[in-house]
């Protein structure tokens, strides 16, 4: 078979993308190189939703980031994702720091950044209390929100596989090669996908990818971000998503509550080799405390209960890359999308489908498209009564598996029936939250195993961590 | 779906069973003991190793069996344990929710026995740098998916913490075969009882270094190995003292931390260093009608004394059930010089039975006394030759001693 459009990396971009493309009668595959959809960037980045002041006005992020937030909430109210427009507060510590403020403020009117305020430190503090005492000087975006990263790609790649897009996993491309109109990538694995266009949503990949199509004039520099984040008993330190003024190496080190409750404090940047550079550092642990304490002294991290990296696709130029291959027909690049890709994901998704439609594809709408997927965590949010009378009826429901997020029996299946189906414990953990709480996993992992092992149908030895290679058992006794 | 009892366990461990028993045998038989697993005994049914009940029962059993013992107590008492049965909410009027695959169940309760047991601290609280592969497990995660699941974790094994569970499991997975490379420890001594690490390190050849850490994970997918680093006196890492270990296995046993969530969401203040409830010589929480016991009040050594003192909570419950209140203004107890924690935190002047203070040391030390003191006068001296953070001790203090006593402070002197 020959697909219409093939799309290369199940990140946020290449889900959000998907789930566009699946509003038309086209035949699309999304294609990953892990064993889980938001495995790269898109699993681990600070999940703001940003104002849009920080772009330089003029540029593509500026576009994408203004038209994609109002476009951000609606997706995430369709897909069920949670999303709170908790407003972001930038901080200049001391005079020498303050010119950056306004400049900010000033950038932010001229991309059309509505309610920015700029608050004096006493008058932030009224509305943030543990906010330092040294803050000066501060910039106000009530516009700015938080949202959960991977639930975001993991529900718009499921509202699209609802709509007929096919995902393949740990489909790495290798090889691409174009005959007449028809491309034909290959995998690893030796697996092969014919379409008729290509997307390239690779991430910190995109350079890579793009080359194996002859089309190497961009480069990535990854850029490591490693986070740490703190129990929910530190969720409530701060309401707003608290930064300092950025600096050429990115927005800074925040210190913002997660729509799940908890706190977290990062990122760094630093420049790494590879993609597969997420490993945690001293140095970088050390700077995210240090960094993190200086907005908001009190924050008490002895409470950390995990810590993570990311890795930026962030391009030298610095911009966006979204545009129609100009060496290669039918193929376009949404690549280098670093912050505020998150922000702009669905600006760009539409972006992305003007550029193939420009490039020659028909894109004739599907009557029955339905954006609107259920709400995996309906459940949680019922009253005692509601999910008394829900149980006497699912009563996998009534049994708690992982205890520090309350997660139930009930709810771990239909991670593993769902689309996109989690297949191992990380991507049960995305998709539940068990696992995601104090113990790490301690108590549930095994009951985790054993369900995911009964739901496909495979020995429990067989079930991994995140994919192939990563078995956590080693055998019977 | 509502209901009234007179007693409710949260946990049907070690404490929560022997709290049942001794509440019913002080005569309040209306007592339900909520358990979240499929059978009662908590953490013992994965403690398949010997050495429990030697101090109460006065022989040497392994965990299942010490567990059984009282097991078997509650059922010939028709003591109603309910099973897969979570309690996600306690409030302070002693309203207890619980989930199971019947619904959800609400119980008014004239007394609550907090029994929830510990936890293990996590790799992510640990700070260690590095990647984030399988085969990184707390301790007691692979107790259980050896000894309950069956399965086997890995072939080369490290473990860091030299608490007792990381000794027992250094043996366990030397039984099934796993080479097991080192167990590490940060301190400059083991945390564990010196009988485990005869028993469990010496006796197999198992190296134990002291005095140093994990600084980095290696692996992407499966855990590949680990760098070891030494540590200096103030626990800082030591440059140029890092060695590579190659290792599919971590096993972490690096503390156990109270359960209190649910304690949290009641209001029950806790003690900062102990990490469970603040309690007086009864086990009563600052909740009226609130009582704790076992690893969810402080984390024990042995189960012996987890179950003198759910037996004690046992009672205690039974008492305010029944009306009885304890008699005499309470007098705080603080933790002094060389002494980290003190327990029970606060004790009723009128108290008719002897109390026992119990504690840990902050560093361990030789050829010392432990001192009750109410200003100047002494209310009770132990000496011991040898102390350590590892194993808890206690002093007792006979009725007559709080007789006027103030405050008692509680300390560690050179004999």
């Amino acid at each position: 078979m020959v697909y219409d459009v093939a799309i290369i990396g199940a990140g946020v971009i290449g889900a959000m993308t998907a789930r566009e493309l699946s509003r038309y009668r086209l035949k699309v595959c999304l294609l990953e190189r892990s064993s889980d959809v938001a495995s790269g960037a898109s699993r681990a980045n600070s999940g703001i939703v940003h104002g849009g002041y920080d772009p330089e006005p003029g540029t593509l992020k500026a576009e994408m980031n203004i038209r994609g937030v109002e476009k951000l909430f609606r997706a995430a109210e369709e897909l069920h994702v949670p999303c709170i427009r908790n407003g972001s507060m930038i901080c200049a510590f001391g005079a020498e720091e303050e010119p950056a403020v306004r400049e900010l403020y000033e950038r932010g009117l001229q991309n059309g950044v509505k309610d920015l305020r700029i608050l004096s430190g006493d008058e932030a503090r009224k509305l943030e209390p543990e906010l330092s005492g040294e803050v000066s000087l501060v910039l106000h975006v009530p516009t700015a929100g938080i949202i959960c990263p991977y639930k975001l790609t993991i529900a718009a790649a499921g509202n699209a596989m609802d709509n007929g897009v096919e995902l393949l996993r740990n489909f790495a491309v290798c090889k691409a090669e174009k005959e007449g109109d028809i491309f034909r990538l290959r995998a690893e694995s030796g697996e092969t996908v014919e379409a008729r266009f290509v997307v390239n949503c690779a991430g910190a990949y995109s350079d890579r990818v793009a080359a194996l199509f002859g089309d190497g004039d961009f480069t990535i520099i990854p850029r490591a971000g490693e986070y740490l984040l703190l129990d929910k008993a530190e969720g409530g330190r701060v309401r707003h998503t608290i930064f300092q003024v950025p600096s050429a190496a990115g927005k800074g080190i925040l210190v913002s509550p997660t729509v799940d409750g908890n706190l977290l404090t990062g990122p760094t940047a630093t420049a790494v080799e590879t993609p597969e550079n997420t490993e945690m550092t001293p140095e970088g642990i050390a700077a995210v405390k240090a960094l993190a304490a200086r907005s908001v002294p009190g924050v008490m991290f002895s409470r950390v209960i995990t810590s993570f990296s990311g890795v930026r696709a962030s391009e030298k130029d610095g911009d966006f890359i979204i545009r129609t291959s100009d060496r290669v027909a039918g193929l376009v690049h949404a690549a280098a999308i670093d912050s505020p890709g998150l922000t702009s994901c669905v600006a760009i998704a539409e972006r992305v489908a003007e550029l193939l439609c420009g490039a020659g594809l028909a894109l004739e709408k599907n009557e029955n498209f339905n954006g609107n997927r259920p709400d995996t965590e309906a459940f949680r949010h019922m009253s005692d009564e509601e999910k008394d009378a829900f149980i006497r009826e699912n009563p996998d429901y009534g049994r708690i598996i992982c205890r520090c997020e309350g997660i139930s029996e009930g709810e771990i299946r239909d991670a593993v029936r769902r689309a996109p189906a989690a297949l191992d414990v990380d991507a049960v953990k995305r998709r539940t939250r068990a696992g995601m709480g104090r113990c790490q996993g301690g108590f549930c992992m095994p009951h985790v195993m054993r369900i995911i092992a009964e739901e496909l149908g495979i020995p429990e030895e067989q079930v991994t961590k995140k994919g192939p290679g990563s078995h956590i058992l080693t055998g019977r006794l | 779906m509502c209901e009234k009892h007179d007693i409710v366990i949260i946990g049907g461990g070690p404490a929560g069973l022997a709290a049942a028993v001794a509440a019913y045998d002080a005569g309040v038989t209306d007592v339900v003991v909520i358990d979240r697993e499929e059978a009662p005994g908590g953490v013992l049914r994965q403690c398949i190793h010997n050495g429990f009940g030697l101090h109460k029962l006065g022989r040497e059993l392994t965990g299942p069996e010490y567990a059984a013992v009282y097991a078997k107590e509650a059922a010939r008492r028709g003591i109603r344990i309910l099973r897969e049965t979570m309690v996600t909410a306690l409030s302070p009027d002693r309203v207890v929710t619980a989930c199971s695959r019947e619904g959800i169940l609400k119980i008014e309760a004239g007394a609550v026995i907090l029994a929830m047991g510990c936890r293990e601290r996590s790799r992510g609280a640990l700070n260690i740098s590095g990647t984030r592969p399988a085969g990184i497990f707390s301790a007691g995660t692979a107790q259980r998916l050896i000894n309950c699941e069956g399965y086997m974790v890995g072939k080369k094994a490290v473990i860091l913490g030299s608490g007792d569970i990381g000794l027992i499991m250094a043996r366990r997975m030397t039984l099934e075969g796993a080479k097991v490379e080192a167990v590490c420890e940060l301190m400059p001594y083991s945390g564990g009882l010196t009988r485990n690490i005869v028993q469990c390190l010496e006796d197999f050849d198992i190296p134990l270094y002291l005095s140093t850490t994990v600084a980095e994970i290696h692996g992407r997918q499966r855990l590949e190995g680990v760098t070891l680093i030494s540590v200096d006196e103030n626990r800082r890492p030591i440059p140029g003292t890092e060695r590579y270990i190659g290792c599919d296995t971590l096993l972490l046993s690096c503390g156990l931390i109270p359960e209190n969530e649910l304690s949290l969401g009641a209001g029950i203040p806790l003690d900062g260093i102990t990490g469970g409830a603040l309690v007086d010589e009864r086990r009563e929480t600052e909740i009226p009608g609130i009582f704790a016991c076992g690893n969810v009040l402080q984390v024990h050594d042995l189960v012996d004394y987890v179950s003198d003192e759910a037996e004690l909570a046992g009672r205690s419950a039974a008492d305010f059930v029944r009306g009885i209140s304890p008699a005499g203004k309470t007098l705080p107890v603080f933790a002094e010089k060389g002494v980290r924690y003190c327990l029970p935190q606060r004790i009723h002047a009128g108290a008719s039975a002897p109390v026992e203070l119990y504690m840990r040391v902050a560093q361990p030390r030789e050829r010392v006394k432990i001192v009750a003191r109410s200003g100047e006068r002494i209310l009770a001296e132990v000496s011991r030759r040898r102390v350590a953070p590892g194993e808890m001790e206690k002093i007792t203090l006979k009725p007559d001693a709080l007789c006027g006593a103030e405050e008692i402070c509680v300390s560690l002197e050179d004999l």
